[in-house]
């Protein structure tokens, strides 16, 4: 074992960049597990109140603007299309690509955090923001009421952190591909963060039918 | 263990500097070198370094309510001390030092050179995770500096989340951020075992402390994210008044319970499991056996690992929670106690017609044993659902965990320390006051908790500091321990300190280990292996070494005898 830190990609504490691959990417599926986890808690705890107030849950899915959760939901399963691509790209060792696939998938992802900004704000001038400031006139208890925007707000907001955190990998990730730090031999970050960005797509094609779709009456319009 | 790195003691390659050894303490020098480490050991060392503080503010707490405790009145402090006392005490016993104690140092220290690798599979993430824990404790402690919490480590709601005047909100972002450093250990040794392990070790000829360290992980990873986003819901709670726990906003306070469980009874198993690991290398080594019934020892601690998410709601046997789910509930936390109870007997199997010495890990290993049966055994008294609604919430349930945490986790912690001092540190401490340490909290620890679990069945509740006064002489001796506990505490912490300044030199292997962590220099090198080491052996081949021994012995005698 000579001292010499970093010769190349492989990290001194490997033996091979096989080994140094195997084990980032055993490394993410762990991670991934964990956010199945974090994010069970809060799947676990809306199933509760959903069976707990289902008027109020039924009542509060028509109330959200099916457009454009339907039109986000677009966005992301393109933005894992272009991921895709990226990471095939990486496995070509075709560099130019991969800035240019990522570049797109970070388009997708802003266009995403765009419309939520859209929701959000249009919630938050009808005092739907669950806080002391909340207000509902329906017939339905407002307690309960609230609470569906609590989750709703919990959900959605928890998974747009985790939107803004790929996008903030995109950032990182640029620079090094920029100077070719990725090659057909060398590319688990680029294969790992497509990991990362395709979990949160699944996370929002679960939130999208529980929060917009079941319950919704199809002839409600908003 | 037999393998090619045998040499390395003797070896040339061992360069010297200045006449000294060169190791991982020496690689390089000034506060950066150890605040922006990639070494596993550094890290474990910076990681001991900072549960110890963690400890002793816990350990002043508890202080202060035994103090308190001592005569029936509340008058050394007010109920609202008092409140924050017991709470604070959990917090940092718990989350600051019980469950990074065995992994995030030991383990962080050992595991990766008991398997033959460099590092950890993630050096950065490793760093990262003590960072996490400092700024976790930080912010902790910086809630005890401004007032202090006091709704119990629990953080029960609508308390916590509604009425509560004290600082939760901080101490709940505290424990949140620590949650991460769990994870990233977490992740970081599954990797590292799946991954990182030298040629011929195969999963079976691991050490049990991987065995122990890898089911701890898988807690780690998969229960540590749900206590964290029921935390954050608190937050929210308490800072929006979402009312998803407060029942008087429509919320339900017993979902707060099931969520809360649901990672905390686990991490009563981060808590204990790898002390499991602990036990088993020292009882191994101090016996000069192989572990009886290796797969089993080792199949045992995943069993555990597992059956340790569906047991949670015996902690809610006294809530609304439904009878039939309580049964199964209790029915599951009996069948823990079968994996739990193969662990103990297959100890004592291996201890048994084994040359047993008793040096300080050995008295610390043998401690646990004794402690731990008997915080096991508690445990079935509480896990059945009619001694439950008597026993629940009262002094019974305070010893009971306190035999398993510090009677269990302390002593393997301690035991683990002793072993492994002379492998971290390069030094041997002085055996006698070792011992003495040893006696002195073996017995200390009694003290104070057997009496509470008299107390406990005579009816005294938990969290209360004001009782009948015929409980007071259970009290005293209960107070007298602690000041045992105390001294012996203190006599270790100085036995250890002053081992690094006068203390022998330690060579390779002082206590004749097999592992590979006994085959490197003490303190072992940057890098721990000069060449990857080939591993052609079973774990714990104690006995093969004493069967040449005693072969060696008799041809020797046969040679004279042809003489």
């Amino acid at each position: 074992m000579t001292t010499h830190a970093h010769e190349g990609p492989l990290q001194h504490h490997f033996d091979d960049l096989r080994q140094q691959y195997e084990a980032a990417n055993m490394g993410m599926w762990a991670f991934i597990a964990q956010e199945i986890m974090f994010f069970g808690g809060m799947f676990g705890a809306y199933t509760v109140y959903r069976y707990k107030y289902m008027a109020a849950f039924v009542e509060g899915s028509n109330s959200l603007p099916i457009q454009w959760g339907a039109l986000n939901t677009a966005i992301l399963i393109a933005s894992s299309f272009t991921v895709a691509m990226a990471v095939r790209s990486a496995q070509l060792g075709h560099a130019r690509a991969i800035l240019n696939w990522l570049l797109g998938t970070m388009v997708l992802g802003v266009a995403f955090l765009g419309v939520k900004v859209i929701e959000y704000s249009h919630k938050w001038h009808h005092h739907l923001i669950p806080s002391r400031d909340f207000r509902y006139e329906g017939l339905l208890d407002p307690g309960q009421m609230k609470i569906f925007y609590s989750f709703y707000f919990a959900m959605t907001g928890m998974h747009a952190i985790h939107m803004i955190i790929g996008i903030g990998l995109m950032f990182w990730l640029i620079p090094k591909i920029r100077r070719g730090t990725y090659s057909a031999d060398y590319y688990s970050p680029i294969e790992n963060f497509g990991l990362y960005w395709h979990f949160v797509d699944i996370v929002w094609i679960f939130l999208f039918p529980l929060l917009y779709l079941i319950g919704r009456e199809p002839w409600i319009s908003i | 263990m037999t393998t090619t790195t045998t040499a390395i003691n003797e070896s040339p390659t061992v360069t010297k500097t200045n006449g000294r050894q060169e190791s991982y303490l020496n690689a390089s020098y000034g506060i950066r070198s150890w605040l922006l480490t990639l070494d596993h050991k550094r890290i474990g060392v910076l990681y001991l370094i900072c549960i110890t503080a963690f400890f002793m503010i816990g350990g002043v707490f508890a202080g202060l309510i035994r103090l308190e405790l001592t005569t029936p009145q509340g008058d050394l402090v007010s109920s609202e001390t008092y409140n924050k006392l017991f709470t604070m005490h959990g917090v940092m016993m718990i989350f600051f030092f019980l469950i990074p104690s065995v992994p995030a140092v030991l383990g962080n220290f050992i595991l990766p050179i008991m398997i033959g690798a460099k590092d950890v599979a993630f050096p950065k993430l490793n760093l990262l995770s003590w960072y996490c824990f400092l700024a976790g404790g930080s912010l902790a402690f910086l809630a005890i500096l401004l007032g202090g919490i006091d709704t119990g480590w629990t953080f029960y709601t609508p308390y916590s989340s509604t009425y509560s005047n004290s600082w939760v909100g901080l101490a709940l972002a505290g424990v949140f951020i620590n949650g991460f450093s769990s994870i990233l250990t977490g992740v970081n040794f599954l990797t590292t075992v799946h991954k990182m392990r030298a040629p011929g070790m195969t999963w079976f000829r691991l050490p049990l402390f991987i065995w122990a360290q890898y089911a701890t992980s898988l807690i780690m990873v998969l229960g540590t994210p749900v206590v964290a986003i029921t935390l954050l819901l608190v937050l929210l709670e308490r800072v929006f008044g979402i009312g998803i726990f407060d029942p008087a906003l429509g919320g339900d306070p017993i979902l707060f319970q099931h969520m809360f469980w649901f990672y905390s009874h686990p991490a009563v198993y981060i808590m204990i499991v790898p002390g499991f690991g602990v036990i088993s290398e020292v009882i191994a080594c101090f016996s000069r056996k192989a572990i009886f019934g290796y797969s089993f020892v080792a199949f045992s601690s995943l069993a555990i690992a597992l059956l340790g998410f569906l047991v949670w709601g015996h902690h809610m046997f006294t809530t609304g929670q439904s009878l039939y789910a309580g049964m199964v509930f209790s029915f599951i936390t009996f069948l823990i106690a079968v994996p739990t109870a193969v662990k103990i007997f297959n100890w004592t199997a291996t201890m048994y017609r084994g040359s047993i010495s008793l040096d300080s890990p050995m008295l610390y290993a043998l401690g646990f044993i004794g402690l731990f049966l008997i915080g096991g055994l508690t445990g079935l008294f509480l896990s059945t659902m009619a001694t439950d609604i008597h026993l629940h919430d009262t002094y019974f349930v305070v010893a009971h965990f306190h035999y398993v945490m510090v009677g269990g986790m302390v002593m393997a912690f301690l035991s683990g320390i002793h072993f492994w001092w002379p492998k971290m540190t390069g030094r041997i401490y002085n055996e006698g006051m070792g011992k003495t340490g040893a006696i002195l909290i073996f017995t200390g620890f009694n003290l104070t908790f057997f009496p509470q679990f008299v107390l406990g069945y005579m009816g005294m509740p938990r969290r209360y500091h004001v009782y009948p006064e015929e409980w007071q002489g259970l009290h005293i001796m209960s107070t007298a321990g602690a000041i045992v506990l105390a001294i012996g505490y203190a006599l270790l912490v100085f036995c250890l300190l002053y081992s690094l300044f006068r203390g022998e030199r330690a060579s390779a292997n002082p206590w004749k280990a097999k592992g590979l962590e006994w085959e490197i220099p003490s303190p072992p090198t940057l890098h721990n292996f000069d060449s990857i080491p080939i591993v052609t052996s079973e774990a714990y081949a104690y006995e093969e070494e004493d069967v040449t021994l005693a072969e060696k012995a008799a041809a020797d005698a046969t040679e004279e005898v042809a003489h």
